[in-house]
């Protein structure tokens, strides 16, 4: 196993909670004992983790102010937890809850807290099928927990912040969320990853449990750039009834590779998903997907878009799988892909597995260029050629963008994007 | 105004135009009538400098300007406008954002300031009222779902915000029925005036009942093959285009 993690294991098990070190033991024998994926192990085909291979160390606590660390906090209402490289930094951070929604770290959880915790945590991860948990759980030392008492509505939105900063030299950080949300209790959950370091691995888990008719409307936004890398994933156990609204954005860094799974376990559950990737330059993004139908009247709504210029390479690999016992399953995924120039990559696998005889399902997709008749059309109205071809990239990723339910969150992604475009305010004046 | 010149164009490698000369003065609205196949519409795309449309002889001056030296967006400032017989549908990019992005660019190369979000918003209301056009069309993407009709009226409304000194409508009056095609006639009459100019190319008599031509022309084979006042136009009606064909050879 990759010499780096040597470092982290013999730095981690310090100062644990008396419950999780049983799971970190295990990740660690886990950890060591596995092999780190090639190009031919099938699920890391197309991504390569020679970016992983340098000496990292363990992640030092920073004091840098938010202007220091180039940091935008948005204030999108409610309680908000920042991390700077892993530490919980107290002074940006509030919080904001009724009562019946406890938010609290692992670190200071209190016995009941803790026995939930050790209840819930790893439930849903299948460490089996991703092995970079057992990285996670060997490196755990802290992390998050979201608990919803059952009934309680926690009306303004929870916004966990976890920001990598230019450091040298490379260092890593582990981050774990652990959500639950008990029978009909409702929540909105932003989780904010962003820096701009030169270097730094983040090896990230979220697990969202959502018990009967629970109702979660849940962001994932991957803002890192530079040389941030990051693998992880939000793993997810659906309830009876219940309703995960999930919105994913990836801008492009040095590498990352994220693994959403969705669990359906009670019938009649449902879920929307969502996602935009966007890469230049020599980026790499790589989104697995993995819809599990495990039972029957459930429903999946999956639609990723990404946008892949300069010589960056993105993959997409969506998987949903109906069991024998899924009938009267309803699921649905697209992804297209706009490549802005010839040297982009993308690949893109949707794949559907079935075993039900009732369903009703379909995937498909697409990759294209910009569209030589709407930028000609586009030119005739008397805009150039450079803000028509912001213009189309930016409306191929716009619907997804307007169907942010957040409307605070909304407000945050547009400029932030329109930037990400271009950095012309003429070229996107249309998006003030 | 505009000045088109022994105009040969090629359309794929394959020869459209094959000398086709006009002259547009300021004020005058001219027809360009012609069977299937005739040019018609190349000659609004070349005009209008679409790719693929390659000019291999002959000269365009608008304004005193080489316009087939210009670039597409040049041209449009320069105001050249051409309402497409079949707007594309751009999914994702307001009708909204698309106008003002469009009025923007036209004010700069003006050298006015952009206008405010509000004042736009009038101004676009405002026309898509003229067009009959439900403003709730401003928010949905450009064309997309639009139907015919509705597509026709967004050129028209988007003619209006852009102010051109020339307007080239390519069958605008094609599939659209009675009052759709008086909502047309009645925004580019309520637009003519002594500096604007229109070329209307169109199949039909029809839409010249209500836009009053100065000129029709008779487009055959990539020329210009016989010119006359609006009685030509009556005449096409009543005898075809066969006759004029068999005078010309």
């Amino acid at each position: 196993m990759a010499d780096f993690i040597q470092t982290l294991l013999a730095a981690s098990n310090t100062q644990v909670p008396a419950f999780l070190r049983q799971r970190q033991d295990s990740g660690a024998r886990q950890w060591t004992a596995s092999h780190m994926p090639t190009r031919k192990t099938e699920a890391w085909k197309y991504t390569s983790l020679h970016a992983l291979n340098r000496d990292f160390c363990a992640a030092e606590r920073s004091g840098a102010s938010v202007d220091q660390l180039g940091l935008a906090l948005p204030d999108f209402g409610g309680s908000r937890l920042v991390f700077v490289d892993g530490f919980l930094r107290e002074d940006l951070s509030q919080l904001d809850l009724p009562a019946g929604a406890e938010l609290v770290r692992f670190a200071d959880a209190s016995s009941s807290q803790a026995e939930r915790i050790a209840a819930q945590l790893g439930s849903v991860v299948n460490n089996e099928q991703h092995m970079f948990a057992n990285l996670n759980d060997a490196t755990l030392a802290d992390g998050v927990f979201l608990d919803i008492a059952a009934n309680t509505v926690l009306e303004t939105p929870v916004h966990l912040l976890w920001l990598t900063s230019n450091r040298e030299p490379a260092f890593t950080v582990n981050q774990r969320l652990l959500v639950v949300l008990g029978n009909n209790a409702q929540a909105t959950v932003i989780e904010h990853f962003t820096g701009n370091a030169n270097a730094a691995f983040t090896n990230g888990i979220t697990e969202l449990v959502l018990a009967d008719g629970a109702h979660l409307l849940h962001h994932r936004l991957h803002l890192e750039e530079a040389g941030a890398m990051h693998i992880g994933g939000v793993h997810a156990s659906l309830g009876r009834d219940s309703t995960l609204d999930s919105f994913h954005l990836a801008l492009g860094s040095e590498l990352k590779r994220i693994d959403v799974v969705i669990n359906h376990h009670g019938a009649g559950a449902h879920c929307d998903l969502n996602g935009i990737y966007l890469l230049r330059g020599s980026e790499h993004v790589d989104y697995h997907s993995c819809i599990e139908h495990t039972v029957p009247h459930c429903t999946t709504d999956e639609v990723f878009r990404g946008i892949i210029g300069d010589q960056a390479s993105a993959v997409f690999n969506g998987r949903i799988h109906i069991h024998p016992d899924a009938q009267k399953t309803r699921a649905e995924l697209s992804n297209k892909n706009l490549l802005t120039s010839t040297s982009a990559e993308i690949n893109t696998k949707p794949e559907l597995e079935i075993y039900a005889d009732d369903v009703a399902c379909a995937h498909g997709a697409t990759v294209a260029q910009l569209d030589e008749g709407m930028l000609h059309y586009l030119r005739t109205r008397g805009v150039n050629r450079d803000e028509a071809e912001v213009m189309l990239s930016y409306g191929f990723i716009n619907e997804l963008v307007e169907g942010v339910k957040l409307e605070s969150l909304q407000d945050f992604l547009r400029p932030m994007l329109a930037q990400r475009f271009s950095r012309d305010p003429r070229l996107t004046r249309h998006l003030a | 105004m505009l000045k088109i010149d022994n105009l040969h164009a090629q359309v794929d490698g394959k020869d459209i135009l094959k000398g086709l000369s006009l002259e547009v003065k300021a004020g005058e609205v001219h027809a360009i009538m012609g069977p299937n196949g005739s040019g018609k519409s190349t000659l609004g795309h070349v005009l209008a400098g679409r790719p693929g449309y390659t000019a291999s002889a002959g000269t365009v001056s608008f304004m005193g300007q080489d316009v087939l030296q210009l670039e597409t967006e040049e041209r449009a400032h320069l105001g050249i406008f051409l309402a497409f017989q079949y707007p594309v549908e751009i999914p994702g990019v307001s009708n909204m954002e698309f106008l003002k992005a469009s009025v923007d660019a036209m004010r700069e190369h003006r050298s006015l300031e952009p206008l405010d979000t509000v004042s736009f918003m009038k101004q676009a209301r405002e026309a898509s009222k003229a067009v009959d056009l439900d403003p709730a069309f401003l928010k949905r993407g450009v064309n997309e779902g639009f139907s015919g009709g509705e597509k026709k009226r967004n050129e028209l409304m988007q003619m209006m915000l852009l102010e051109p000194t020339l307007g080239i409508l390519d069958e605008t009056d094609s599939g659209l029925d009675i009052d759709a095609l008086q909502v047309v006639a009645n925004g580019v009459n309520a637009m003519r005036s002594p500096e604007r100019s229109f070329i209307l190319v169109t199949h039909y008599q029809r839409l010249l009942d209500y836009i009053e031509p100065d000129f029709v022309h008779v487009l055959s084979d990539g020329r210009i093959v016989k010119s006359g006042d609006k009685s030509l136009a009556l005449e096409l009606e009543e005898k075809g285009y066969g006759w004029i064909e068999d005078e010309v050879a």
